[in-house]
């Protein structure tokens, strides 16, 4: 196992690698920090100064490992707007884009689960048939209507949510701005999350759902049943432990991609977090906030996959031996 | 000899979109007490169908359509899924072909033997792990204790077969069906697996019905054998009768397939021609358009089994007296 953990940890540090050479070459690119750093009004001459001051007549690599190193430490340059270091802005964000990610993923796990096993071990029911024209249905309306439409609906007609913002908010550790403790910033809360949701929702749900019935098809299925185990047992322990397998492993990756579909999402409901800051920073074309975004995304994305494959590792019997040879 | 499983009539339909498969037709046969019977027959011929339906897990969209399945005086085959449920894994356990995919890969041993027992017995964890090491050490599995809590990929495939019989005698059924238990296994361990269900069923006075293509191993190991085709009983007998003096014209052509029986393990499809499709039969006799004894009568009439010399009995016209 430990051996394992290494490897993934290992290939989870060479992406990181790409990733933040992929944000430099856009820094270096399209980016200029000595406007960043001083605005546009100094003369040639003593930008000219500033550039070979901070470097900027460096070779690529150089610069490359220079601004690695930075990174590594947690300096991801400076945003030209809040003049303030970037990884700072990111930080204060990041609170309202994670706990949007967590709501609707934990939408996404309570439902997926249940209606995915459902549909597999009655298929033929109208409740399935249901579940899956609507599974259908939600893939196919992307998020922005999904999201315009429940406004629609239980803001403007019913008036029965709040459309915008975070709400009343509470700071933990004196950097974390939770929404999740008042009541207020939770009835926020529900729409976004559902709208971000809705579209990994029925993904999961399909998922699930098709995983299970193949495993129900399998050999060692068929042999619980004719042990005389109970139906219970036989969908919980011996089926639905199998169908975790590829579901954990797609899981990640699409924990992942939910963290970009939350640009969106906080767009239309003006939410305060990282996506609609990466909006703002590309109309005010602050490349240092862009690349600290999409470094710190990646970040993310990165660390959720490797846990988890970590935990896969761990739910997976064969992996356990594998890593301790 | 008193009957422990009588089969009469029995039917199982496979309906398809592209017609009905008609896998089993008024199968009739009766196991006794702790006796060994074999199953032959090529493949498609309906031995597994056969097998899975005594405790009603036809993979699906098999069914019963038609027949009973008298087991201790009741008609199991009519039994809910929750009585069926106490027979199954309780008082007839299966033994299935392939080791690698039978037990579950993510639980282990200890595992998926205990919950075997929990759903037949009201006992604590510790009688049933007792339980457990009682048949480990029956099936000669070395330091039991230790083997509780691995996962199946740690052991071999014949290891694994071993535990699989080891997990049906845990509830000392009265019958264990065992679909081709050797057939996935390395040739070098198939004897060794085989003389080991021999025994437990001797030592225990089990019930077996073993389905195979293998004469040679049926021959060792049952009392009597019947012998499927096209999901008819063509013949059936004590093993001597059916393997030194088969009737069927069928069981002979699979005998002599067999070039010397003391070496001999070949495959049952020598025989010229092909067993017809389930989905439209012949009229008559199944085996009518391969056989070569054939007589009018066969195209027109289905043989019933009917008492042969010596204890067995035939579906055959031609040995019937032609008439
Ligand atoms: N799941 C299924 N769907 C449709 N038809 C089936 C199914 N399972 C079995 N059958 C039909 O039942 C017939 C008998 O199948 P069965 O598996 O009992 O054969 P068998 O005698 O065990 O053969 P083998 O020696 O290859 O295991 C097959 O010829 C097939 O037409
Ligand atoms: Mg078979």
């Amino acid at each position: 196992m430990f051996a394992f953990a290494m490897k993934r940890i290992l290939q989870a540090v060479i992406v990181m690698l790409i990733i933040s050479l992929i944000g430099f070459a856009i820094k270096h690119n399209f980016g200029d920090p000595v406007r960043d750093l001083v605005g546009q009004r100094v003369t040639p001459a003593e930008r000219a100064e500033i550039r070979e001051k901070l470097g900027l007549n460096d070779p690529f690599m150089v610069q490359y490992v220079r601004f690695l190193g930075a990174a590594v430490q947690g300096d991801l340059g400076q945003s030209y707007f809040f003049k303030r270091p970037a990884s700072e802005v990111i930080i204060r964000k990041a609170p309202a884009t994670l706990e949007l990610v967590f709501c609707a993923s934990l939408i996404i796990v309570l439902l997926s689960v249940p209606l995915g096993i459902y549909s597999a071990i009655r298929p033929k029911t109208l409740f399935s048939r249901f579940i899956m024209g609507g599974s259908i249905v939600g893939v196919s309306i992307p998020v922005f209507l999904t999201a315009i439409l429940l406004i629609y609906i239980f803001s403007v007609e019913l008036n029965w949510l709040p459309s915008f913002g975070r709400g009343k908010t509470v700071m933990l550790f004196g950097w974390w701005d939770t929404g999740l403790l008042t009541v207020d910033g939770l009835l926020h809360l529900i729409m976004p999350s559902i709208a971000l949701s809705s579209i990994m929702l029925p993904l999961f749900i399909r998922l699930i759902r098709s995983e299970m019935m193949e495993v129900l098809e399998s050999e060692y299925v068929k042999y619980a049943w004719a042990k005389g185990l109970k139906p219970r047992r036989v969908w919980w322990v011996h089926a639905f432990k199998n169908t975790l397998l590829p579901v954990i492993t797609v899981g990640g990756v699409q924990l992942g991609i939910m963290v970009a579909f939350t640009i969106l999402t906080e767009t239309v409901f003006q939410w305060q977090g990282m996506g609609s800051m990466f909006i703002e920073s590309v109309e005010r074309s602050d490349t240092s906030l862009m690349v600290a975004y999409l470094v710190f995304v990646g970040f993310v994305f990165v660390l959720v996959n490797t846990m988890v494959d970590i935990i896969y590792g761990l739910v997976n019997p064969t992996v356990r031996v594998a890593g301790r040879k | 000899m008193e009957p422990l499983i009588q089969i009469k009539n029995l039917r199982v339909d496979f309906a398809l979109r592209s017609g009905t498969v008609r896998a089993l037709r008024d199968v009739t046969l009766t196991i006794n007490k702790g006796e060994r019977l074999g199953i032959v027959g090529e493949s498609g011929a309906g031995k597994s169908v056969l097998g899975f339906s005594i405790i009603n897990l036809i993979s699906k969209p098999g069914r019963i359509t038609g027949g009973q399945i008298i087991f201790k005086g009741e008609d199991i085959a009519k039994y809910s899924l929750e009585k069926m449920r106490t027979i199954r894994g309780d008082r007839i356990s299966m033994i299935f072909q392939d080791p690698m995919m039978t037990l579950n890969p993510v639980l282990t041993i200890g595992t998926q033997m205990k919950e075997t027992i929990h759903a037949h017995r009201n006992v604590s964890n510790r009688e049933a792990e007792a339980i457990c090491l009682e048949k480990l050490r029956k099936v000669y599995i070395p330091s039991p204790e230790r083997r509780l809590t691995q996962y199946p990929h740690e052991f071999s495939g014949g290891m694994r077969q071993r535990i699989v019989i080891a997990i049906s005698l845990l509830t000392s059924p009265s019958l264990i069906i065992a679909d081709e238990p050797t057939t996935a296994l390395d040739v070098t361990i198939q004897a060794e697996i085989m003389d080991l269900l021999l025994e437990l069923c001797e030592t225990e006075n089990m019930g077996l019905i073993l389905i195979t293509h293998d004469l040679a191993v049926v021959s060792e190991v049952t009392q009597r054998i019947a012998v499927l085709y096209a999901g008819k009983v063509v013949e059936i007998g004590p093993t001597r009768q059916i393997i030194d003096t088969p009737q069927h014209p069928y069981t002979q052509g699979l005998i002599k397939a067999l070039p010397q029986m003391a070496g001999g393990k070949r495959r049952l499809n020598q025989i010229p021609g092909m067993m017809p499709s389930l989905r439209d039969m012949p009229s008559g006799c199944p085996f009518q358009p391969r056989c070569t004894e054939r007589i009018d009568k066969c195209i027109h009439e289905i043989p019933l089994l009917t008492p042969v010399e010596g204890g067995g009995q035939v579906a055959c016209f031609v040995r019937q007296g032609g008439m």
